[in-house]
């Protein structure tokens, strides 16, 4: 063991922190403001951070403001997810051009940088354990996700500030880290500003090593502050889905049930649910000629479920209706998922909640759907 | 390829401001490309010169909105024979179509001095509601990639991929910060017609509607979250009333909430 596994990390240290990352070859990206949110970009400095800003959200709705103190991470997650660097956009798969007998194809995947995300969120390394199942557990791994899957070092931050469409609690993927990190911090604002952190990989430990001057060992007051703080973060969700166990099975039994043609009256089929979801990982592929005709490409580009071109057949769509879109949405989310990959679709992370023009919030569609069947639910607003 | 005859292009303006077509000449760096691929036979925006049918792409431009038009429009069909039109005006019938459901002999009357010399239609109308069209291309003015892009598919003879999706994609692809959500700024992005890669909230502003309805737009909830973020009813009319005024689903939201 190079170092200890819990370390304390004076606030002043943090650069020091990011200087050993970048000497160790890593590109770090992490929260910073833009456009009136907290957005993942790269971060050189803990000067990029959000010092003293938080995000006050909402079912369709997101407000940055200031904190009373100069907390660095002291917000929840905002409309960017890891999902943009990992499994990006948009992505050229190959391309051609043609020669003089026939045509060269150039399908090298683009090299992947080695890149550290910064104040990965609890639900956020579940929501990337989630797409390493989908993206590389079978058969078929996708070569574009593992090259920088592999080339990612993860910097994990314990959620100080729930948001207020968090539910990472009920979906027990949160708001404390339990593993899958290569540091994890916590930020404490008292007694002095300074991280609780702790090594969770060999690579993690490499860069803690890199420190000149090498951070004492944490003591047992402020490890205890630092699980006070995810404490109190878990009991101050700003939403729950209720009864998590029952839902998988329980949707199954709502096909027909009346709130479907609720929600479908609010919905856009606009997609941002599935755009901003940290585990949607759906895309469409589309070939593209130059105007010669001697060039060709194949293009990746996240796709949605809300589409009608997602499940476009001979002789058309197959779920034309918003009603049997959204439907097909929140049930693989929450229950088909299951079947298919063996856990939840949904980590909590309140993003869909947050970013749908509209504000439809998942948990309180669970709530509508699985409620007795008293009289038809309804009267949402 | 160098052996084929090239494919005759015509570039066909109806009712429309030629900012269409401009997005074309405003091809720059493509448009030597689009000469040496292509025969441009038709094309008055950009050269004098013409050359007879039949062609094999028409780009059409403009709505109908003269009884001259209406039968000009039928004999561009019978000559090209693939017919893309292109923008609002061409297929929703632009700006223009505001006066459709009015008294247009009172405009003329207002509008000219002689209102006698003016044949004019009581509408302005898609293209697609006089003759087949095989593709459209939305947004006032189209995006020029996606000119490009529809070129180079015909040319290479495959079908061009035009997504009917909602402008939110494009501008979360993008990784652009939703201005309805974060700034409460009134956006039209969630019912209009993915094409301009989201310029607008691209720049903070709220999308216009440039590209006209999506696939499927629910503008009933869309006017609702108008309200919700402050929106007047006479406004909400008004956002649905603009290059696109003439596509069916904003028509009918924007007089669902007009006062008058
Ligand atoms: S479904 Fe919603 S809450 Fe669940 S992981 Fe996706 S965005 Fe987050
Ligand atoms: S649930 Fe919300 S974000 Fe998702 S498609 Fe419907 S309106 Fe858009
Ligand atoms: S800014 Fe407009 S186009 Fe972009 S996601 Fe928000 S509502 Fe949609």
């Amino acid at each position: 063991m190079t170092a200890p596994p819990t370390l304390r990390l004076a606030r002043a240290d943090l650069d020091a922190l990011l200087d050993a990352v970048r000497a160790d070859g890593w590109t770090v990206l992490g929260p910073t403001v833009r456009e009136e949110a907290i957005v993942y970009d790269r971060v050189d400095r803990a000067a990029d951070l959000p010092a003293g800003w938080t995000d006050v959200q909402a079912p369709g709705r997101y407000r940055l403001e200031r904190r009373a103190d100069e907390a660095l991470f002291g917000y929840a997650v905002g409309p960017h997810s890891w999902k943009r660097a990992l499994h990006p956009a948009d992505v050229r798969l190959w391309r051609a051009s043609r020669t003089a007998d026939g045509f060269a194809v150039d399908d090298a995947p683009p090299a992947a940088e080695r890149t550290a995300f910064l104040g990965v969120r609890a639900c956020e390394l579940a929501a990337i354990a989630i797409q390493d199942r989908v993206l590389l557990d079978g058969p078929y791994p996708d070569p574009i996700y593992r090259a920088r899957r592999e080339a990612t070092l993860l910097i994990a931050v314990q959620c100080g500030t729930a948001g207020g469409t968090c539910f990472c609690a009920s979906m027990n993927t949160g708001p404390g880290v339990t593993g899958g990190a290569d540091l994890t911090l916590t930020e404490l604002l008292e007694p002095a500003h300074a991280f609780v952190v702790e090594v969770g990989s060999p690579r993690g430990a490499a860069i803690v090593a890199r420190l000149a001057s090498p951070p004492p060992p944490a003591t047992e007051p402020e490890r205890a502050a630092a699980g006070a703080v995810v404490a109190r973060t878990a009991a101050s969700m700003g939403r729950t889905l209720d009864d998590p166990a029952r839902v998988p099975a329980a949707l199954q039994e709502t096909y027909d049930h009346p709130r479907w043609d609720d929600v479908a009256q609010r919905c856009l089929t606009c997609a941002n649910c599935t755009m901003v979801c940290p585990t949607c990982f759906c895309t469409q592929v589309s070939d593209t000629t130059d105007l010669t005709g001697d060039h060709a490409e194949r293009w990746r580009r996240w796709d949605s479920c809300f589409t009608l071109e997602f499940t476009h057949v001979h002789g058309g769509s197959v779920r034309q209706t918003a009603r049997s879109r959204y439907r097909q949405w929140l049930t693989h989310k929450l229950s088909t998922w299951h079947d298919q990959f063996g856990t939840s679709g949904c980590v909590g992370c309140g993003r869909c909640i947050t970013w749908c023009p509209v504000g439809i919030d998942i948990t309180e569609e669970v709530r509508a759907l699985l409620a007795p069947a008293a009289p038809a639910p309804g009267g949402a607003q | 390829m160098s052996e084929r005859r090239k494919p005759r292009l015509a570039v066909w303006k109806f009712a429309s401001c030629d900012g269409c077509q401009l997005s074309l000449l405003d091809c720059e760096d493509e448009l030597l490309e689009v000469a040496g691929a292509v025969e441009i036979a038709h094309f008055l925006e950009a050269s004098s010169a013409t050359a007879e049918g039949p062609y094999d792409v028409s780009l059409v431009e403009g709505s109908i909105t003269t009884p001259h038009d209406a039968r000009r429009i039928l004999e561009v069909r019978a000559v090209s024979k693939v017919l893309v039109t292109i923008g609002a005006c061409a297929t929703a019938g632009g700006v223009q179509a505001l006066r459709n459901g009015r008294d247009v002999d009172e405009f003329l009357r207002l509008v000219y001095a002689r209102p006698d010399w003016i044949d004019a239609l009581a509408t302005s109308t898609p293209i697609a509601a006089h003759v087949k069209v095989d593709h459209e291309l939305r947004g006032c003015p189209v995006n020029k990639h996606q000119l490009l892009g529809v070129l180079s598919a015909l040319l290479a003879g495959r079908s061009p991929a035009v997504p009917r999706e909602s402008v939110c994609m494009e501008c979360k692809r993008r990784g652009t910060v939703c201005v309805m959500v974060a700034r409460g700024t009134p956006c039209l992005g969630p019912v209009t017609h993915a094409g301009c890669g989201a310029l607008c909230p691209g720049y903070t502003r709220g999308c216009y509607g440039c590209f006209g309805p999506m696939e499927t737009p629910n503008t009933s909830s869309m006017a609702q979250a108008l309200r919700a973020h402050g929106q007047a009813p006479d406004a909400i009319a008004r956002a649905f009333r603009s290059f696109n005024a003439g596509a069916a689903p904003f028509a009918q939201e924007a007089d669902a909430h007009d006062p008058s």
